[in-house]
């Protein structure tokens, strides 16, 4: 039964009807997006149509029991996130309200309805240095301090983008909370460490730059093969159970950016919770730093309010981008964004908009390219240079990518992981299919991996991709005749690429050591596996039978190297012994 | 409480009511019919005007001028330890015979979400002493992982094998000492047939389960409708029991099929735009408010687990109802038709088959320190000699090479040894292992790269390999 509770929901307008999510309202006076309160327990809810005298609003709690006649509130703004020190280390809902606030508000382990809680706490109080002083020039944007807000990160406190700017004529240090004024201009206006933003649309930059950084990802396969950009944009899309969550919390682990925001959206209560425990006990392998001190969390699981799924990437990506604005590399991993687009369907049909391609409304294709094109390297409005790097997850309906969802974001992304039921199944992890994947940023990246691996990155890279194309084409033969039938030199191939794929490709994202691989070990790794390639043709050159050189001692030692703490004496001597081994033989 | 007489339409399991008073959503309505019969339904959509109902127990019967009254509040399931024991319909009400039940809380059967920042993360090892499940895809208390089947498959078997033989190792060393944390199965059954129900009923009673259980059944010959309550009315049990008894409970539902044809039903009878093969849109969310009911909450001692099983139709894996399910479920195990056939017992195969709660259950102080290599090589060595079976069909065993030839018996054995294991065995998770490590054997050490060496010195069986050689030069 709904029961009104102490809220005061003032009555802007009335329930007309009500239908799952979607609520209308008649007499309410209020534009598209603004949010407003529902019923007399005053839900949160957001409009998204105006017909007439009806207003339609999606509701981001459960509406069980809420009838017409009841009130709604409307608030004058649109939907927007608290920015401000106090979001790292943070877990959200899809509309910002700390979860762990909300627990205690809610003395149940169950989310109830009705209660709010600002994104960031208005009582603490943070070390505010001011980086100006009166009388400097300050322009939208403009860094006008820091607060030191985790061990790994200083908050910049900015000028917001939406302010005119002028001459200031106080800045303060000292202990201040989120709301109290810590420099002000002539003209009036008043800086605090908090700021608003509206999760719709994209905070302004200069210039979108054209990425030449990797974000370092420890993953050889992606590193090595399909790198993507700091500022980039990947798709991981795969059938369940393949490994998308998995390589989304490897990158939000070992990436080497600055600022991670983790959108898990409409997937499951465990991987949140996965993430909760695990990050704070591990450690960002370039600073030493606990990962959670770095990262972000916005958990709208699966069986919470489907439009609150719906926000839950706006209000991610507005964070990475105020980050962003600081001048740090940010990386977004969204899992999944097909829960997203889904969570639009549902919406759009209740609204009975026309369905376009498999019931999804005809602007998906423009709400995904939106979203995607709110990642770059950019030029800020500041001058500093910062980026939000953009991977999202894709759950195609029976694994079958020729869906919407799917499509549309690889009309749009330029790294595709393309993640393999067949390689999950055999526990080849990560399955990412080598010979399906791209990266569109490979060419732009190599110059940093010349500069900061090796010089013959990409040529041996090439090399690699040379031996699994050609297994892929012997495995065809070998499926119809046996791979004894084949010519000795095409055998000794396949064995080859069977150490790329099995000591290189293949990483074992729970073992200790193996999780992280940095690119010099990447490199490591396929230089070690080419030195067995040459030595061993050299060896069948010589006239040795095939079976005797894939049958040496050293070789299957290729295979745990990803397993070695040591790396660099380990592969020392596993070359010197595969090259022994195979010379003695002739 | 106002009575209504104003039904203007009776659609498929849908009613609508023209009311001239607020009625809330979700809210639960008694329609009685002009022979006095009392159905009950929910508000499925609710105006200023008019509602829609769905009605649980079906509309044949009801005409313009049945009662309705808006109970004024949404769908409750009264709780009660009592409940132990019991055995009740689709709808929660007794059908045993036993006396009335006395709640302790009546309880909203939509439960909340759990929030993820209070949840516990599931690591503690059920032992279900299915070596197929313990050993490959180890199941944990607070885990959701399905039986993806399909028709005329041993499933039943298998959910009654691990019902009886689930234990968490330590607590049984534990003794009796160990107490509130109880073990509980609660039973919801959506229009399954007679025989079947009776097949675990004879079960729950032959072994005594039936006092720890709780049975909600909605028969193949119960209105449709009444199914998507109630797998709410048990996990709504199930959470009481769970995180407020401190039980540990497994839920068994059976079969999801058939919710969500009830599903489809009311979205087709409602008029909505259909998704993938007819099934609504928001069948995603509607089976995670089901499925994401299940684990462990900080702070609190009991788990509930989740068993759901599910027929795939036509054995299709990419059909929504098991597509939607892996999405959500935390793994799932796959019964096999061709295992089935060759008789193996449970036919589960691994390879498809997955636990993703596996990595942070086992290893040392859970299960063993080597579990997670074992697993891994048998995965390998399976997928091995499952491939190569394709292979030899064409070119002849003599084509392969000695490996080969070795993975292809290793993939036999597997089969014969490790999974066909009877519905009546129960092997501890140290016989599973050991198994393994006889199995392994077979292989040339060289070939165990998914093992660290230690442990192969340790446990790898010289003698196997020789033995294993033997029987080929035999051959
Ligand atoms: N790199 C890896 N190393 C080891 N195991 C892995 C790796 N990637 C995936 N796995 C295994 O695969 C399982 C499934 O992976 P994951 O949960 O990421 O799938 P998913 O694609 O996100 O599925 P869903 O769409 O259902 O969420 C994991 O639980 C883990 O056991
Ligand atoms: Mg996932």
């Amino acid at each position: 039964m709904s029961q009104a509770t102490d809220t005061d929901v003032r009555e802007d307008g009335i329930i007309e009807s009500v239908s799952g999510p979607v609520v209308s309202a008649r007499d309410l006076d209020a534009r598209m997006n603004d949010v407003v309160y529902v019923g007399s327990e005053g839900l949160m809810g957001e409009v998204i149509e105006i017909e007439g005298n009806i207003t339609t609003i999606q509701v981001y709690e459960e509406t069980s029991g809420v009838s017409p006649g009841e009130p709604v509130e409307g608030t004058g703004s649109p939907l927007s996130v608290d920015l401000g020190p106090g979001m790292l280390d943070a877990i959200y809902d899809g509309v910002q309200r700390p979860l762990d606030v909300l627990e205690e508000k809610m003395g149940s382990p169950y989310l109830d309805r009705g209660v709010d809680a600002p994104g960031i706490d208005l009582d603490k109080t943070w070390e505010f240095t001011p980086e100006v002083s009166a009388g400097d020039e300050v322009a939208p944007g403009d860094i006008v301090g820091t607060v030191p807000e985790t061990p790994s990160i200083d908050h910049k406190v900015m000028v917001p983008p939406d302010y005119e700017g002028g001459e200031v004529v106080s800045a303060e240090s000292g202990s201040f909370d989120v709301e109290e004024t810590v420099v002000e201009l002539d003209n009036g206006e008043e800086i605090s460490m908090r700021q608003e933003w509206p999760v719709r649309s994209q905070r302004p930059a200069d210039e979108k730059q054209t990425p030449t950084e990797p974000l370092v990802s420890g993953q050889r396969i992606l590193d090595g093969l399909f790198p993507i950009a700091k500022g980039g944009t990947a798709a991981i899309p795969g059938p369940f159970g393949s490994g998308k969550t998995v390589t989304q919390h490897q990158l939000a682990k070992w990436a080497d950016a600055d600022i991670v925001v983790y959108v898990g959206c409409g997937e499951r209560g465990n991987e949140m919770t996965e993430v909760i425990e695990d990050f704070p006990e591990l450690e960002d392998p370039t600073t030493g730093n606990a990962l959670m001190d770095r990262t972000c969390l916005i958990a709208n699981t699966s069986n919470m309010p489907v439009a609150a799924r719906e926000s839950c990437v706006y209000t991610g990506i507005t964070i990475a981008e105020y980050f962003r604005d600081m001048g740090y590399d940010v990386a977004l991993m969204a899992d999944s964004t097909s829960r997203w687009a889904e969570a639009m369907r549902e919406i759009s049909s209740r609204l009975e908009e026309m369905p376009g391609e498999e019931g999804y409304p005809a602007y998906l294709s423009a709400r995904l390219s939106e979203f995607y094109e709110r990642a770059g390297y950019f030029e800020n409005i500041n001058d500093t240079e910062g980026s939000v790097s953009v991977i999202g997850a894709v759950s195609p309906p029976g694994g079958d990518f020729s869906e919407p969802v799917t499509q549309n974001t690889l009309r749009i992304v330029k790294t595709f992981w393309a993640l393999d039921a067949d390689l999950a199944e055999r526990r080849h992890f990560p399955s990412i299919n080598w010979n399906e994947s791209y990266s569109l940023y490979r060419d732009q990246l190599d110059d940093w991996f010349v500069e900061n691996v090796r010089e013959d990155w990409p040529e041996v890279r090439q090399w690699a991709i040379d031996v699994l194309d050609e297994e892929a084409e012997l495995q065809e033969i070998v499926q119809l005749v046996g791979k004894d039938a084949l010519p000795e030199d095409q055998q000794l191939t396949l064995e080859v690429a069977r150490y790329l794929r099995e000591a290189w490709l293949q990483q074992n994202a729970f073992h200790d050591v193996d999780t992280y691989c940095e690119p010099e070990k990447t490199y490591r790794i396929v230089n070690a596996i080419q030195t067995f390639n040459d030595e061993a043709f050299d060896a069948l050159e010589a006239g040795v039978p095939v079976d005797e050189i894939t049958d040496i001692d050293a070789a299957p030692r290729l295979n745990r190297i990803g397993v070695q703490e040591d790396y660099g004496a380990y592969v020392d001597d596993l070359e010197e012994d595969l090259a022994a081994e195979l010379q003695e033989k002739y | 409480m106002k009575e209504y007489q104003t039904i203007t339409e009776i659609s498929g399991p849908l009613v609508f009511v023209e009311t001239d008073e607020p009625v809330g959503y979700d809210e639960i309505v008694e329609i009685e019919t002009s022979d006095g019969e009392t159905r009950r339904g929910q508000v499925l959509e609710s105006t200023s005007d008019y509602v829609a109902i769905q009605v649980f127990e079906g509309t044949s019967g009801i005409d313009r001028k049945a009662s309705v009254r808006f109970l004024g509040e949404t769908m409750k399931m009264p709780v009660t330890e009592d409940l132990l024991g019991r055995v009740m319909d689709g709808t929660g009400q007794p059908i045993d015979g036993g006396p009335e039940i006395v709640p302790d809380e009546r309880q909203d059967i939509v439960g909340a979400a759990i929030n993820p920042f209070s949840r516990e993360y599931p690591e503690e090892f059920i032992q279900t002493g299915v070596s197929a499940i313990d050993g490959m895809n180890t199941l944990v208390r607070g885990q959701k992982l399905p039986i993806f089947s399909a028709s005329g498959l041993p499933h039943n078997d298998l959910a009654l094998q691990i019902a009886r033989q689930a234990t968490v190792p330590e607590e049984e060393e534990g003794g009796d000492d160990e107490e509130g944390s109880e073990f509980a199965v609660i039973f919801g059954a959506m229009g399954i047939t007679a025989e079947e129900a009776n097949e675990f009923m004879d079960d729950f009673e032959r072994t005594g389960a039936l006092e720890r259980s709780v049975v909600f059944m909605n028969l193949a010959d119960d209105p449709a409708v009444e199914r998507t309550i109630t797998p709410r009315l048990a996990l709504t049990t199930a959470e009481y029991l769970a995180f407020e008894k401190d039980y540990h409970v497994l839920v068994i539902l059976t079969d999801m099929t058939n919710y969500c044809e009830a599903l489809r039903e009311i979205g087709a009878a409602r008029e909505e735009v259909p998704g993938r093969r007819g099934y609504p849109g928001y069948m995603y969310t509607d089976l995670a408010q089901l499925y994401e009911r299940a684990g462990r909450i900080e702070g609190r001692e009991g788990s509930v687990t989740q068993l759901p099983i599910l027929t795939m139709p036509g054995d299709d894996d990419t059909h929504p109802i098991p597509d939607l399910t892996g999405y959500i479920t935390e793994g799932q195990i796959y019964i096999d038709r061709d295992l089935n056939s060759q008789g193996i017992q449970p036919p589960i195969n691994v390879l498809p088959s997955l636990s993703r709660l596996m990595d942070d259950g086992i290893g040392e102080g859970l299960t063993r320190g080597d579990h997670a290599d074992v697993k891994d090589q048998l995965f390998a060595a399976y997928a091995e000699g499952e491939d190569l079976r394709d292979l030899v069909n064409i070119v002849g065993r003599e084509a392969l090479s000695d490996l080969d030839n070795k993975y292809l018996d290793f993939a036999d054995r597997f089969e014969s040894e490790f999974v066909d294991q009877g519905f009546d065995t129960a092997r501890d998770i140290d016989e599973t292992l050991e198994l393994g490590w006889d199995l392994l054997s077979m292989l040339p050490k060289e070939a165990l790269n998914r093992i660290d060496e230690e442990l192969i010195e340790e446990n790898y069986r010289e003698d196997e390999d020789a033995a294993a050689e033997a029987v080929e030069a035999e051959a």
